[in-house]
């Protein structure tokens, strides 16, 4: 199979280019197994990689077009030639390796911890089945950063607009029975950019690897958001 | 070549389980923290672990930490330390709750209480019925955990170093570990943290053999690290084989889903746990269930056209159970094989999983080891925690569940008693520029230009030679033959060369590294079973079937230097209840 992957090492390259390997492929296999193949022919090949199983989110990219995990991204359905890039909008570090700074302090921006002012009690914090059952779709995230990198509001501000992988902990958090601090994470996502920036055009929706739905989550902030102010 | 130095109270390796529990406590209480983490620390291995966390929180059945104690004293073959063991199941009760209240997003009962299921070596009233013990976030909690530990620590405003990868430990003249040497992966410089204390907290090494359920940043750096500042590892030869990872490709399929009512099949049909473990069935401990499923294959009773695995069968419990208790299984079933395990059996084959060795400590995670006074003498300065530490709470053989909890108690023991340490030494020690030298030498190893074998040919070698020599089943000459081969493959890495010299996120420069670590741990593992001569827990011989308390009811201490093993004894003395003397285990 014809692979053609992103390089560009910045002690070497004054511009980015592509190169193309061919991969002989077996039964089953995942995308990453093709470039670990690569990085055994020439090992200044870079990409970022952990689990093999789609839990770490290390090995985010874009593959044809479209952001997702190399590990669990099988051969079989990728059209040749398979073009693979960094994940789009962030500075490239090297290869397939790109910056994700920004994407991670809008993670912590939205103070993604429980918050809980009551004293605790002794055993844990009763939660009945259904009010679990809310977190589920949210609590899920790996940060791979699939979904802030497919985000045309996030590529044009990645410093103010949160991004769906920020504000779906946002959410997870608001969501949370056991939460108590909804009113300062309300007002903490006030204002033209942080949250409003989002536009559904539901890019998220459709990388995410784990189908998860930021877009969704951050219709109900919206929705909570609403219910306060009347 | 001016090195950038800096400097903490505490220096943290690795931002699994227990160094963020570790880093938590101590940044809680102000302390200057480094959390040095060669990934991002979402992507730490505790983020695989699938099933749950032991506690004897009672929610579901009847349960007390004593019974919990017992199972874990029997699934340890009696090679547990019992003081260790006593301390965390009894710490197991309020550090469940205690994440909980961090924020952990457990499963829950209609009465609003923590869901547990059943798992593997559990049971109720000292060897009785089935307990139900395992504290689940459906088949996630391992990211459940992980994640909101660093969200906590985010909180605590934590110091972390991400993607900064850990050299060599700095150890002065008089013993005492002053910190690390590490590396800065996105620049390539080498940079020097001095730190009062160091916890070495790197998890495990399972890369060291070819399938394993462990990711691909799991070689072993931290005991490495300490083999290579003249620190023993302990009972390396117990390497847990997991009974059920996917065949011919490794992942993780959690226990729970045994636990959950799965069983296992071979080609016949048969439920052959009968046979091997008549009344826990599928649930009795690991080594049991994965020495039953190699033995069924070696007898020609395997399943698929080459007979080399068995089934899980999960289709009975229905899709809801299996949809809603393992979504997580469900995932990787479809991705890596498939199928749905609602519908279709899942293939299945005892893979490469965990560590019970590693680097000795006592029950406060100090980090021991005969120097004067006798086998529990602290190295000053130094700590581990989780799987590259071992305290002894797994013995011969873990049980599932045991190992969340093992990181979390121990990582917060470690954070304890490191507050403990710096009240009492408050000062930094001067840092000795030589010991700096063979770790910036050990670097400039690879800097070397010129022909040599490239590095992922020798770690293809080295894990296809683990797996050959040191696996489910063991014998003399096989494993004399192993150390002979690694011996061998030992000196092939002087000869390996790196293409790649570039300073900027070189990947082929760690993963050189990570090779010289794997390596020590490999000679180390195999060392200590070719050693052992009974069969223990995870550790079966051939030659020597049975286990034989009287010569070998002690732990192995391997040294790098001349590849030596020798014997310490175990602590078989409780805190407060009496001991559990060792028994024919049988389940």
């Amino acid at each position: 199979m014809k692979i053609r992957v992103y390089r560009f090492n910045p002690e070497r390259d004054t511009k980015p280019r592509m190169q193309s390997f061919e991969v002989a492929t077996r039964p089953g296999m995942m995308l990453r197994e093709a470039l670990l193949d690569i990085r055994a022919l020439d090992e200044s090949f870079g990409f970022r990689h952990s689990c093999g199983e789609g839990v770490c989110g290390s090995d985010g990219m874009n593959v044809n077009g479209v952001n997702c995990l190399a590990c669990i991204t099988p051969l079989a359905d990728l059209t040749e030639p398979v073009e693979v890039r960094p994940l789009p909008g962030r500075p490239v570090i090297r290869d397939l390796i790109v910056d994700m700074s920004q994407f991670y302090l809008q993670y912590k921006a939205v103070q993604p911890y429980l918050i809980r002012k009551e004293p605790l009690p002794e055993q844990e914090i009763p939660q009945t089945p259904a009010e679990r059952d809310r977190l589920d779709g949210l609590y899920e995230c790996i940060l791979c950063g699939c979904c802030s990198t497919a985000c045309p509001s996030f590529w044009w501000n990645p410093d103010k607009f949160h991004g769906p992988a920020a504000l779906l902990q946002a959410w997870r958090f608001l969501a949370d029975s056991r939460d108590q601090a909804t009113d300062e994470r309300l007002d903490a996502l006030d204002g033209p950019y942080k949250l409003f920036r989002c536009h559904s055009i539901m890019n998220c929706v459709a990388v995410c690897p784990k189908e998860l739905n930021p877009t969704k989550a951050i219709g109900h902030i919206k929705e909570l958001m609403l219910e306060k102010a009347v | 070549m001016g090195l950038q130095h800096r400097h903490f109270d505490a220096l943290i390796i690795g931002a699994g389980g227990a160094g963020l529990n570790a880093a938590l406590r101590l940044a809680s209480a102000n302390h200057r923290v480094a959390v040095v983490s060669k990934v991002f620390p979402t992507r730490s291995h505790t983020v695989a672990a699938q099933g749950g966390v032991n506690a004897a929180l009672a929610n579901v059945l009847p349960d007390n930490w004593h019974w919990h104690m017992f199972d874990t004293v029997k699934g340890s073959d009696y090679l547990g330390d019992q003081d260790a063991i006593e301390t965390m199941c009894r710490e197991a009760i309020p550090t469940v709750y205690e994440l909980e209240h961090a924020g952990v997003p457990f499963s829950r009962l209609d009465n609003g209480k923590i869901y547990q299921r059943a798992f593997g070596g559990m049971s109720q009233n000292f060897g009785g019925e089935q307990a139900a013990r395992t504290c689940a976030a459906a088949d996630r909690t391992g990211h459940a955990i992980l994640h909101t530990l660093y969200q906590q620590n985010i909180r605590a405003r934590t110091h972390f170093f991400d993607e900064v990868f850990a050299v060599d430990l700095l150890r002065d003249d008089a013993g005492v570990v002053l910190g690390a040497l590490v590396l800065d992966i996105a620049t390539g410089e080498p940079l020097v943290i001095e730190s009062k204390t160091t916890l070495l907290a790197t998890g495990g090494y399972g890369q060291v053999f070819r399938t394993t359920t462990n990711a691909f940043i799991n070689t072993g750096d931290g005991m490495a690290m300490a083999l290579r500042a003249g620190v023993p590892v302990q009972d390396m030869e117990f390497y847990q084989f997991h009974p059920t990872g996917v065949a011919g490709k490794g992942m993780l399929i959690t226990e729970g889903a045994r636990g959950e009512g799965g069983y296992l099949i071979n080609a016949q049909g048969e439920r052959f746990m009968e046979r091997y473990a008549p009344n826990a069935l599928d649930l009795a401990s690991r080594d049991v269930v994965a020495r039953a499923i190699v033995t069924e294959i070696r007898e020609g009773r395997g399943c698929g056209p080459h007979q080399d695995h068995v089934l899980l069968k999960l289709d009975h419990l229905g899709a809801d159970v299996v949809h809603h208790r393992l979504p997580g299984i469900v995932d990787i079933c479809r991705v890596f094989q498939g199928i749905d395990p609602a519908k279709q059996p899942i293939q299945v084959f005892p893979t490469a999983h965990y560590a019970m060795g590693g680097i000795p400590t006592d029950r406060a995670a100090r980090v021991v080891a005969p120097v004067h006074k006798g086998p529990e003498e602290a190295v000053p300065g130094l700590y581990a925690a989780g799987e590259c530490a071992c305290v002894s709470v797994h013995g011969a053989n873990r049980l599932g569940g045991n190992s969340l909890l093992d990181i979390l108690v121990f990582g917060r023991a470690a954070g304890q008693d490191i507050e403990r340490y710096l009240s009492e030494n408050p000062h930094h020690r001067p840092l000795p520029q030589h010991t700096l030298d063979p770790i910036l030498a050990r670097l400039e190893r690879w800097d070397r230009h010129g022909e040599g074998e490239p590095v992922h040919v020798v770690k293809a070698d080295l894990r296809k030679l683990m797996e050959d020599h040191c696996g489910v089943f063991r014998d003399h000459d096989t494993m004399a033959k192993g150390v002979e081969k690694l011996r061998t493959l030992r000196e092939r890495i002087e000869h390996a060369r790196l293409q790649d010299h570039s300073q900027i996120f070189n990947t082929a420069r760690i993963e050189a590294l990570e090779l010289d670590n794997l390596v020590d741990v490999g000679m180390a593992t195999l060392a200590c079973a070719l050693a052992r001569e009974e069969s223990r827990g995870a550790h079966s011989r051939i030659d020597f079937p049975e286990r034989d308390d009287v010569h070998w009811m002690q732990h192995s201490l391997f040294w790098r230097e001349g590849d030596r093993v020798e014997a310490k004894p175990v602590r078989t003395k409780p805190l407060t209840v009496e001991s559990f003397p060792p028994k024919a285990r049988v389940y």
